[in-house]
């Protein structure tokens, strides 16, 4: 029995790997930020000058940076930075785009058409551009640049959240629901919402993804976390200084920027395949933007 | 297809002019005053008033929106505050750079995208098609601009074959420019290549599947002419739809790339422009760059009606 349900439990991973994989890899990440919460190899803030541009060893498994600050303390604690930045501009991209797009759907005509041709309208302006220019405006730093790619997002979700509930409009059930006399709003909330926030979800662990990497480059042009704070991005653009005298150091924070990017994104195709196979293309254009 | 094309011309006018307000309204807020910036906190009051009516920033907000407009409309995007020579040259000379290089890693995304889609699709559920899969997801998760210092680090540290950086201009030769352009090209076309080439399979994928190309099998076209004749055009729908974003996203990613490479292109003219509070600069590149993104989409669109005829029918 026990042995039967080992093997149709492998099975069932095997055909859902993007998810199991993908769960296993942010699972780690996650796990290292908590982690770095109440434990870290060495202090990432402590400065050993004399031990500087060290290798991996046995007492600093990633090397050490310019400044003899252990590497592996530096990245498990910028994770704390990648999370937090991925699910607050996710957040704020979510709650106002999804807000939006079930407003413009539920009213359809003008507003409908202001909602959509705004949101079109922020397409002249790719996703780094705009965060050059909002932190540009109110200065670097983690909460501008979380700001910067939560407003980007806020159109994508929107689109994607009106698409998706226009559809479900047009359902019988919703005609329903309309005929026992139901009004707009509550229609959206007991309808519209539970039928597509399987659709939400997986575009929130996308743009989550897509979110790292934008925050990866902000810091890495010196836009986003400011210092002392680790960040992965600006670790990479220290390390190019020190290219010649170490050039490990530019290559384990762009591997862990890599790895939670995959986590994310296997995890948000596999959720996809789980819930809602027929979006199987759409997850792309995401990253085109 | 003529009045397909005046309503999406429309929209372009009305977006450029869109973006040129957002870029206006944006910059606006910009914290520091050029004034102040380009003579000193501690400048003479006189000389700070003297030099802010120079700039016109003693003028409303919308008369000198419409000055702007005008300006660029007519050839004139004014005096770059640090460069001190006309922005439209300082433009002019970036864009000798960027335009390049965005080109040659559109064309070097088409090339490998669409020849590794392709592959893939001809060789569904084998080891090319899932060695093509395992390249895209990887793409995918890749910073380009830590592709960009891989590349410099194997290419440069170790090999010796390329220069890390710099950009020794058109002027110095074809061949040494394009070798300067190679290395961030590559950096910039790997990841939007990963993106393409998934999008082309599932498209070419989902193409093969349809009775027509059953029946052009059946007629006796060979298995390479019923790709290239009948799949291939259909398919490319969503591709160009793609292609198009890309290019956007290239555009704006030759700023983060210009700065791994040290290009001078317009991405690090718009970045330098910013932390020197050069506005004039800052809202001609950002404008720049804003209205070559809603060109290609225009472009884009024109694209899919020359493809695909119906959308003329649909969409006009």
């Amino acid at each position: 029995m026990t042995s039967l349900n080992t093997s149709s439990l492998f099975l069932l991973a095997l055909r859902h790997r993007n998810l199991v994989l993908g769960g296993i890899l942010s699972a780690i990440i996650i796990m290292l930020a908590l982690i770095s919460l109440i434990w870290t190899p060495h202090s990432p803030y402590e400065l050993d000058v004399a031990n500087k541009l060290k290798p991996p060893s046995s007492s600093h498994w990633l090397g050490t940076d310019h400044f003899g600050r252990d590497v592996a303390s530096l990245i498990m604690v910028g994770a704390q930075n990648t999370l937090l930045v991925g699910f607050v501009a996710v957040g704020i991209g979510m709650s106002a785009g999804v807000f939006l797009g079930l407003w413009a759907s539920a009213r359809r005509g003008w507003i409908e058409e202001l909602i959509m041709r705004l949101s079109d309208f922020t397409f002249a302006f790719p996703a780094i551009l705009s965060a050059i220019m909002i932190t540009a405006i109110f200065g670097p730093g983690v909460v501008n640049s979380i700001l910067a790619i939560g407003i980007y997002n806020i159109p994508v979700f929107a689109r994607v959240t009106r698409g998706s509930a226009n559809a479900i409009w047009a359902r019988e059930f919703v005609l329903a629901a309309r005929a026992a006399g139901k009004g707009r709003i509550r229609i959206t909330l007991e309808h519209i919402l539970p039928n597509i926030l399987s659709v939400i979800i997986v575009q929130a662990t996308i743009f989550f993804a897509i979110a790292i990497l934008a925050e990866a480059s902000l810091s890495y042009l010196g836009l986003g976390t400011q210092p002392p704070h680790p960040s992965w991005g600006r670790m990479l653009n220290e390390a190019q200084t020190f290219f010649y005298l170490s050039p490990y150091l530019a290559l384990f924070p762009g591997l862990f920027i890599v790895l939670s990017v995959l986590g994310f994104n296997m995890l948000g195709d596999g959720l996809r395949d789980w819930l809602d196979p027929r979006l199987s293309r759409s997850r792309l254009s995401g990253y085109a933007q | 297809m003529i009045l397909f094309i005046a309503k999406r011309f429309t929209t372009f006018i009305a977006t450029l002019f869109g973006a040129s307000v957002v870029v206006f309204l944006m910059l606006e807020i910009l914290p520091g005053d050029p004034a102040y910036a380009i003579l000193g906190v501690d400048a003479d009051l006189s000389a700070y008033q003297a030099l802010r009516k120079e700039l016109g920033l003693d003028q409303p907000a919308l008369h000198r929106y419409i000055n702007w407009i005008f300006g660029v409309l007519t050839g004139d995007f004014g005096v770059s505050y640090t460069y001190s020579v006309p922005v439209s040259e300082l433009i002019v000379e970036r864009l000798a750079l960027t335009v390049p290089l965005a080109v040659l890693a559109m064309g070097m995304t088409v090339i490998v995208a669409i020849g590794l889609g392709l592959y893939a699709a001809a060789h569904h559920n084998k080891v090319g098609d899932w060695g093509v899969m395992v390249f895209s997801q990887l793409g995918i998760a890749v910073p380009n601009f830590w592709f960009g210092i891989l590349l410099i680090l194997l290419f440069s540290v170790y090999l010796g074959w390329f220069s890390s950086g710099g950009f020794p201009g058109w002027a110095a030769g074809v061949c040494p420019a394009l070798k300067a352009l190679l290395l961030p090209a590559v950096a910039l076309a790997t990841v939007q290549a990963a993106i393409l080439a998934r999008v082309t399979r599932s498209s070419v994928l989902e193409t093969i599947g349809e009775d027509y190309v059953r029946t052009a099998r059946a007629k006796g076209l060979t298995r390479a002419a019923t790709l290239w004749r009948h799949v291939l055009r259909n398919a490319l729908i969503p591709v160009v739809t793609i292609m198009g974003l890309q290019f956007a996203n290239l555009l704006a990613g030759t700023i983060v790339i210009e700065n791994v490479f040290f290009l001078p292109g317009l991405g690090r003219l718009v970045f330098q422009a910013i932390a020197n509070r050069d506005l004039i600069v800052v809202k001609d590149v950002v404008l720049m760059l804003a209205a070559m993104v809603i060109v290609v989409n225009f472009v884009v669109d024109v694209a899919y009606a020359i493809i695909d005829p119906r959308l003329r029918r649909y969409d006009a």
